[in-house]
């Protein structure tokens, strides 16, 4: 079942085209890696799926509902969560409440407190440092454990899709192994569907699930990533010379 | 002495309240709002008649303290909101310069709607008689007023905090204040937060009216835009964005113009505004981001 649809979608700065036509279909369930070189517009792609950066053409459809151009408090509602390139946590909240802020967007649902609590064990049963910590400021934490704690905010909302931009940006290859190893766990446990951006391919490759390829704004190649990897089309997609 | 205190404390308190009202709008949006001292001067007005006699022809005034207060409050939380929605939505996207000025024009907006009502002219009103007597305290005479500011601002600023930390709102509103942009990734309302701010703003502005009420024993057009002028200051030097470095400096700035009064010597006292504004200036020389930086504006910079 499709859960994610693009069709079309273009984003624009001012006079710069930083998305051009992509379309994405992404099913439920589904693990999606979007690498590309810097400036292909990957992270402006997600930034507009999220209704953070509006769309200059096309639409966004996520759940058989169009929800280009609503706001994104709205397109988080319905189960999108978004984790923004450079982590963004709230560093003078606590973890804690870092992560209720998650969770608040149920809070109107009957037996929200119980949910919450649960969620909040489950959260902390995946990352024990967060609850270690869970009564410090959030700005203390280290990279990794701020990668962590947004992942577990996101996971508050209790989403069926979580998006993440660069997960890997300014940490060490040891701490991206751990935080990617939970990510496919929670992943596999809660049948999540996750739309993963990175720069590079290789992390991709050695996790497996579906690639894409964006270059200048487009999407220029789309499969299996462990195929792709290797093929000499993502060569040529990546160091390729301009074509047009 | 302990009436240098108590002068101190007061005049700091009201200071700390005008600029957690203009904290409170700078944190969630950006915006440095410069019609805050008219909401002051409107939420006072709002209780007498529009006429421009001298004369105040008192109206909602004579209401029992348990509805007087909250009616001032109220009304300046529904003139802030208001302005919310009429004006300054439209400018959320735009630069904070952009929605400094329409502030300001807001601001100008207001104060000639009253000047038109009311008339220039002040009017003396009597809120509260009771409250203007004296007390004796540990040898000092002060009055009753004054006590009864100290322990209002101190219980507000108690409440602020419980909101703040306890609430889900008020967490929803740290968190947003910190960074709008992740808040509503997350769910939070833009809308409802934003406008919490200016209820709780304008509230503070309603409170600041009253207390400047009974003390002046005026209602005066002008009466928002001195206390305004200050309250930015000390959100200035608290670091703009940080409501407990707002509170601080509005009580540093309380007490500096109190304490200057009487240790200046005789000649310089009318000149003591001047000295209070060059330790402003003392002040941001030394920590231009204020006494305490908050999170997001660090990061804009």
């Amino acid at each position: 079942m499709t859960l994610l649809n693009l069709v079309d979608v273009s984003v624009r700065y001012g006079r710069l085209t930083a998305v051009r036509g992509v379309s994405i279909n992404l099913k439920e369930g589904e693990v999606l890696f979007i690498t590309g070189p810097n400036g292909a517009g990957k992270s402006s792609l997600l930034r507009a799926i999220a209704g953070v950066t509006p769309t200059a053409g096309g639409h966004v459809e996520f759940d058989g509902a169009e929800i280009t151009g609503r706001t994104p408090e709205d397109i988080a509602r319905l189960g999108f969560s978004m984790v923004p390139e450079g982590r963004e946590v709230f560093g003078s909240l606590t973890i804690e409440e870092n992560l209720m802020v998650g969770a608040g967007m149920h809070s109107r649902t009957p037996g929200w407190k119980g949910q919450t609590a649960a969620d909040l064990d489950s959260v902390y049963n995946t990352f024990p440092i967060l609850k270690e910590r869970r009564n410090q400021q959030a700005g203390l934490l280290s990279g990794g454990q701020q990668q962590m704690l947004v992942i577990g905010r996101a996971l508050m909302a209790r989403p069926r899709l979580i998006a993440i931009d660069e997960p890997s940006l300014g940490l060490a290859p040891n701490i991206t192994d751990q935080v990617y190893e939970r990510l496919i766990a929670l992943q596999a446990e809660r049948s999540l569907t996750l739309l993963i951006v990175e720069q590079s391919s290789t992390r991709a490759v050695m996790i497996g699930g579906r690639m894409i390829l964006m270059r200048s704004g487009q999407v220029v190649l789309d499969g299996d990533a462990r195929e792709l990897g290797n093929s000499e089309a993502m060569q040529a997609a990546y160091f390729g010379y301009e074509d047009h | 002495m302990l009436q240098i205190v108590f002068d101190a404390l007061s005049l700091g308190s009201l200071y700390a309240l005008g600029a957690l009202g203009i904290a409170l709008i700078f944190g969630v949006m950006r915006l440095v709002n410069f019609a805050h001292g008219d909401v002051i001067a409107f939420s006072i007005f709002a209780l007498l008649w529009p006429s421009t006699d001298a004369m105040a022809i008192v109206f909602a005034g004579n209401l029992p303290w348990f509805l007087l207060i909250p009616f001032v409050l109220l009304v300046g939380a529904g003139l802030s909101v208001l302005c919310e929605i009429v004006v300054f939505r439209r400018f959320r996207n735009t630069n904070p310069a952009t929605m400094m000025i329409a502030s300001f024009a807001l601001g100008f907006v207001i104060r000639y709607f009253l000047l038109m009502l009311y008339s220039s002219r002040p009017k003396s009103i009597s809120l509260l008689p009771i409250l203007s007597q004296p007390v004796e305290m540990l040898g000092a005479r002060l009055p009753l007023l004054q006590l009864i500011t100290i322990i209002v601002t101190i219980a507000i600023l108690f409440g602020l905090v419980i909101f703040l930390r306890r609430t889900r709102f008020g967490l929803e509103m740290r968190a947003a204040a910190e960074n709008f942009s992740m808040a509503r990734m997350l769910g939070v309302r833009a809308n409802r937060v934003i406008m919490g701010a200016f209820a709780l703003s304008g509230a503070l502005a309603g409170a600041i009216a009253l207390i400047f009420g009974i003390q002046t024993g005026t209602a005066d057009i002008q009466m928002g835009a001195a206390v305004m002028l200050m309250a930015f200051i000390s959100t200035v030097i608290g670091g703009l964005g940080s409501l407990a470095g707002a509170v601080l400096a509005g009580f540093l700035l309380g007490a500096a113009s109190v304490v200057m009064q009487v240790i200046l010597p005789v000649d310089a006292r009318p000149f003591r505004d001047a000295f209070v504004y060059g330790a402003v200036i003392l002040v941001l020389l030394f920590r231009p981001q204020g006494l305490i930086a908050a999170r997001g504006t660090k990061e804009r910079v």
